[in-house]
């Protein structure tokens, strides 16, 4: 009976890894494709599915590689302005919008005031407006400002954010005692330190994963950028990149240098800070 | 226990008004303007007339609305079909406690997700060309698949559901696995003593546990589904490839309020998606409460 039972789980781990490892395949092809894509030369392009072989390490010509894609997109495509223009709005708008978004949430979870509930409807609205809704009408109100085509048009409306208050409220009800803040007032503190000096420090895990949810939305937005900037100095990279499907559709070197340089930023920051992040995309569903 | 008195009774006002200025600013105002503007035809931001309920007339005639919200609807339901069970079947393997490496693979079945929508179009829409790209090629090689399949130029909403399910699969696991995470090992281990087998358990003990965050999974699919743009607007172009068989109603939207310079139209479109949206959450609703009875 016992051996048959470790035969089972010998099986069931068995298919298991077999699965995983599969299904981990699958999702990581793409990105080495685009890897070799964009160190390839364009001869090489359409004859190697993945890197050139020959007779070096690994059965691979590694001498045919090449950088040329990589000088493409950062010198005739400016793919290196259009970080610096990506770096900027995404580290802007995380930053200022994390701590308006931590000061709201820690007011909603630990005042009461009037208006408290009303506010929480409010939040609860924003959560739910579809964000496409907003397109025409937030167009019509950007350009009534005269703010089209300047950075404002993107960093006023994403100065706050309703998620963002959301998950900080949650956080404060469930890790900031009353009795904290209350010996603090006693103590003659005023609310601003308290908030600075007390509260910041304690929700400071869900302070670093909202920085990092923000910064990957504002680096990864396309359709506001896309819609409000005109002049090509001013674009991020998100919208210098749906711009080489003209001229460069058919360099596939290109395309793929200018994707790996967009999204290993990211995806580097992702793979240190990822514990933080995926605790703090996930609090408020699964703690509710 | 009665809470320390304030001695400014404003603070609160005071930390809450940069959320408060943005959101009178950024959602009220344009919220009421887009009312007016759905019965306006504009054309750019200036030159607008009154047309009451011609826009909607006019939407309801349109067959390229139609397509648009066939494929949305399509896209939706399929990627439901596709990727629930999948980021379900993923959490499970991952939950197993003797499993190794559990981080690493969490992470590269996660990171597409990081990639925001535009780039991850940029990436498929070579890999899905006939004759040179990735998934062609690939499948040609090991089981002879023809390299000529059109996936762009015949399959569009194929091609966006495989590359919907590469890009969210993970986003969906990783909340589905959080919540695995917190299911008592003390009540799997009491069922399992009990004599239920592994099925049992995971019909009555895990099921149950998870199943808010299950529904939350479904709904927050089902909305992002339907916002559905920068993929096909990127693998199809703005107008959707031929016939529009890969627009979505965002695209829709984007075409007529932007291209056209109508944003009295597009209003129109997104009260319209608006309704849409809610008509999902009430069914979502719906079959929630008929699962818990």
């Amino acid at each position: 009976m016992k051996t048959y039972k470790s035969e089972l789980l010998l099986i069931q781990k068995f298919i298991t890894y077999v699965l995983l490892v599969f299904f981990a395949l699958l999702i990581i092809t793409p990105f080495v494709w685009m890897l070799c894509g964009a160190f390839k030369s364009n001869a090489d392009q359409f004859n190697h599915i993945f890197l050139p072989m020959g007779d070096g390490f690994l059965g691979v010509d590694w001498s045919r590689l090449t950088l040329e894609h990589i000088l493409t997109v950062y010198g005739d495509l400016r793919f290196g302005n259009s970080m610096m223009n990506s770096f900027f709005l995404a580290s802007v708008i995380s930053l200022v919008s994390t701590f308006f978004a931590a000061m709201g949430g820690y007011t909603l979870a630990k005042f009461d005031f009037r208006g408290r509930k009303l506010c929480n409807y409010i939040v609860f609205l924003c959560l739910i407006v579809p964000p496409s809704l907003m397109l025409a009408p937030v167009y019509e109100l950007l350009y009534q400002m005269g703010l089209l085509n300047t950075y404002w048009a993107l960093l006023l409306p994403s100065m706050s954010s309703a998620l963002g208050v959301f998950l900080f409220r949650q956080t404060c009800i469930n890790s900031i005692p009353d009795e904290l803040l209350d010996a603090a007032r006693i103590d003659g503190a005023s609310e601003w330190r308290i908030f600075i000096q007390i509260v910041i420090p304690i929700i400071r895990p869900m302070i670093g994963a909202f920085i990092l949810i923000s910064f990957l939305g504002t680096w990864n937005n396309f359709l506001q950028p896309q819609l409000y900037l005109q002049d090509e100095y001013k674009l991020p990279l998100s919208v210098a990149i749906s711009q080489l499907r003209g001229a460069y559709a058919t360099n596939y070197g290109a395309i793929s240098a200018g994707t790996l340089i967009s999204v290993a930023p990211v995806v580097m920051l992702f793979i240190f800070l990822q514990k933080e992040f995926i605790t703090g995309l996930t609090r408020g569903a699964v703690k509710g | 226990m009665k809470k320390a008195k304030l001695i400014n009774p404003w603070i609160p006002y005071l930390f809450l008004s940069p959320f408060l200025l943005v959101f009178i600013v950024f959602m009220v105002y344009p919220l009421i303007n887009s009312v007016i503007l759905s019965m306006q035809q504009t054309f750019g931001a200036d030159a607008k007339t009154f047309v009451f309920l011609d826009n909607f007339k006019d939407i309801f005639c349109n067959p390229l609305f139609y397509r648009s919200v066939w494929n949305t609807t399509l896209y939706t339901v399929g990627s439901l079909i596709i990727q629930v069970p999948l980021a379900l079947a993923l959490a499970l393997m991952l939950n197993q406690p003797w499993l190794r490496g559990r981080t690493i693979y969490r992470l590269i079945i996660f990171s597409p997700a990081l990639i925001g929508p535009i780039f991850v179009g940029v990436i498929f829409s070579i890999i899905f060309q006939r004759r040179t790209g990735l998934m062609n090629k690939l499948l040609h090689d090991l089981i002879g698949w023809n390299l000529d399949f059109p996936w762009l130029q015949e399959h569009a909403m194929v091609a966006l559901l495989i590359a919907g399910a590469w890009m969210w699969v993970g986003f969906s696991m990783v909340y589905l696995l959080a919540a695995l995470q917190q299911v008592s090992p003390t009540l799997m281990d009491a069922a399992r003593i009990d004599g239920a087998g592994s099925f049992q358990r995971f019909r009555y003990i895990t099921i149950p546990a998870i199943r808010p965050v299950l529904g939350f999974v479904i709904l927050l699919s089902a909305i992002n589904s339907l916002q559905l743009f920068e993929l096909p607007f990127i693998l199809f172009g703005y107008q959707g490839g031929p016939g529009g068989q890969g627009m979505t109603v965002v695209m829709f939207l984007y075409n007529n309020g932007f291209s056209y310079g109508d944003l009295g139209y597009a209003s129109a479109i997104g009260w319209i998606l608006a309704l849409m949206t809610l008509i999902a959450v009430i069914v979502h609703h719906k079959v929630t409460r008929l699962f818990e009875s």
